[in-house]
């Protein structure tokens, strides 16, 4: 897939919560074919501390309206800076990047937490394309850190895990009765121990499953060889080799 | 007129890309037209494959960033049989980065990479401040730079530039031990040897505690090495550090250099490279020079 470098203009900004915003960025530009799961390296502008560019999963897309949506946690500087820019200001991206998550199963399950829901909503939607309704369980530490809920309910049915109990079963997603199911694909992102411990239950069950890993970055493209996660075969670039990866290439990541 | 030599090796351009910065070439295709480019140097490669660093493998710091990657690449032979056939029509100079722990090991790769025909010059890195043995061993002291430079050029025939650390205190006398043992050129700086601490965590970001420090933040350094070693040695001087436009690069033309390369304003604009090679065409138009050696050392 060919990459490319653009302008976008931030046509809406919401806060959502105290910790998470979503920006609409309108493409002056036709939009080329973007997979559920790829990301983007947003230049973060108006702030001197920030040197590289930050990567972001795609929340959503729009290819009528030329939009891409980007779901963010503010965590540091970068997405704090993010967060502040007004409606209207140009963004650049470097997109589509990754490989994504490929859409299969008949009966697949959708573990998201935290910011890691992000890429999952347009993941939700390319499955529904496709005649499949997944079941779809996302966690948090309280509801307010779960940022997007709603939005996902035509896609699937939902499920909800909040250690605090204010939504959904008390306790975390792998707690959850619906996470012990029967599913043939598990697609998952979020924090690392919360992947790790969906892998490994999809690892001694033998089902299909693919994570989404978040690891500090550089160039997005493969070339810094900086992003570097552990998997079966060596280290591989989480921005080229990734986001996703198939835990069967991953079982001693899992057990780490 | 842009077009320089170093040694032998023609580049329509004096710029290039910095290894480890720009992967082969194929990571920035969908961006820029390669063949625009003076030359593109690869990624370190090593006799035989190197996983590398564990992460985290960078810190993001003023102005720059560190680095640790540790060499990760999949060896000489991986490299001659794979990745070789994918690049070498490339229309420009690809040049390959030998890096090693043994004067052996540097010998080796040299000597294959000296017989393929389409790679007309090899950077000598003797200045990786992230591998445990050798690497910047060889390149801090002047004897045993001589010593490996001179041993790979018995073995490697074409253009040898000789890529050289800042992490010395004479760095002119480094250059000229080298270009006694044989070097065709030499290029500089490397990166320079820094560290980060997360003081949340209250360790340090990087898993190997230090690391190379690049980009703007070190521009400055850089320019004043590149003048000093111009200034010492008779042989062309490649000169990089910081390098994210036109103005850059001018700096260290000026300064001494026949060519630049640059390298992690990549990461930051995957297009920069070529904006450069367009912006030195501007400002020789602009000031009507009509050859870049006018300005090349002026200073």
């Amino acid at each position: 897939m060919k990459k490319h470098i653009a302008d976008f203009v931030i046509a809406e900004k919401k806060t959502i919560g105290s910790s998470y915003f979503t920006l609409l960025l309108k493409s002056p530009e036709a939009l080329p074919e973007i997979l559920p799961g790829q990301f983007v390296e947003v230049e973060v502008p108006d702030n001197k501390e920030v040197f590289l560019r930050r990567p972001i999963s795609i929340h959503d897309v729009d290819y009528a309206a030329n939009t891409i949506t980007l779901l963010v946690q503010v965590v540091g500087k970068g997405t704090r800076t993010l967060s502040q820019l007004a409606e209207g200001r140009t963004l650049n991206l470097v997109y589509p990047l990754g490989n994504g998550f490929a859409i299969d199963g008949q009966k697949p399950l959708l573990v998201g937490g935290g910011a890691g829901i992000a890429p999952l909503l347009y993941t939700a939607k390319k499955y529904s394309e496709k005649g499949i309704r997944p079941a779809i369980l996302l966690g948090g530490r309280t509801a307010e850190l779960i940022p997007v809920k709603e939005e996902f309910r035509p896609y699937g049915e939902m499920f909800f895990a909040t250690e605090d109990g204010s939504l959904g079963e008390k306790g975390l997603v792998t707690q959850h009765p619906a996470f012990g199911q029967s599913y043939d694909s598990i697609l998952t992102c979020g924090p690392t121990p919360m992947m790790k411990a969906v892998a490994r239950h999809a690892l001694q069950n033998g089902i299909r499953c693919q994570v989404s890993l978040e690891n500090t970055m550089a160039c997005g493209v493969g070339a810094c060889l900086c992003c570097v996660t552990k998997t079966d075969h060596g280290h591989r670039c989480v921005c080229k080799d990734g986001p996703v990866f198939d835990v069967k290439d991953m079982t001693e990541w899992a057990e780490s | 007129m842009l077009d320089v030599k170093i040694h032998n090796l023609s580049l329509k351009n004096p710029v290039l890309t910095a290894s480890g910065t720009f992967g082969y070439g194929e990571e920035f295709a969908d961006f820029i037209d390669l063949s625009r480019l003076g030359g593109i140097i690869v990624k370190g490669t090593t006799g035989s494959h190197r996983e590398g660093n564990a992460y985290p493998r960078m810190a993001e710091t003023p102005s720059g960033m560190l680095n640790a990657v540790g060499l990760q690449n999949a060896g000489v032979d991986v490299f001659c049989q794979k990745t070789y056939p994918r690049i070498c029509d490339i229309d420009t100079n690809i040049i390959v980065n030998v890096s090693g722990s043994s004067i052996e090991e540097y010998c080796e790769t040299a000597a294959k990479i000296d017989a393929l025909d389409k790679i007309p010059a090899i950077e000598l890195n003797i200045s990786c401040p992230n591998v445990k043995k050798g690497g910047m061993g060889f390149g801090t002291d002047p004897k045993m730079a001589a010593q490996v430079v001179g041993e790979v050029r018995k073995v490697y025939h074409k253009t040898l530039i000789v890529k050289l650390t800042p992490n010395v205190t004479s760095i002119a006398d480094i250059a000229k031990a080298v270009e006694e043992a044989g070097a065709d050129s030499v290029s500089l700086i490397n990166t320079m040897l820094g560290m980060a601490v997360d003081v949340e965590r209250r360790r340090p970001v990087l898993s190997t505690i230090t690391g190379g420090l690049s980009g703007p933040a070190v521009k400055p350094v850089a320019v004043r090495m590149v003048w000093q070693v111009a200034k010492a040695v008779k042989i062309p001087v490649i000169g990089l550090g910081g390098i994210a436009s036109a103005n850059d690069a001018l700096e260290f033309l000026m300064a001494g250099a026949t060519a630049v390369q640059i390298g992690t304003a990549n990461f930051l604009d995957p297009t920069v490279t070529v904006k450069v090679v367009d912006g030195l065409q501007d400002y020789l138009n602009r000031h009507n020079i009509k050859d870049i050696h006018d300005i090349i050392g002026m200073i």
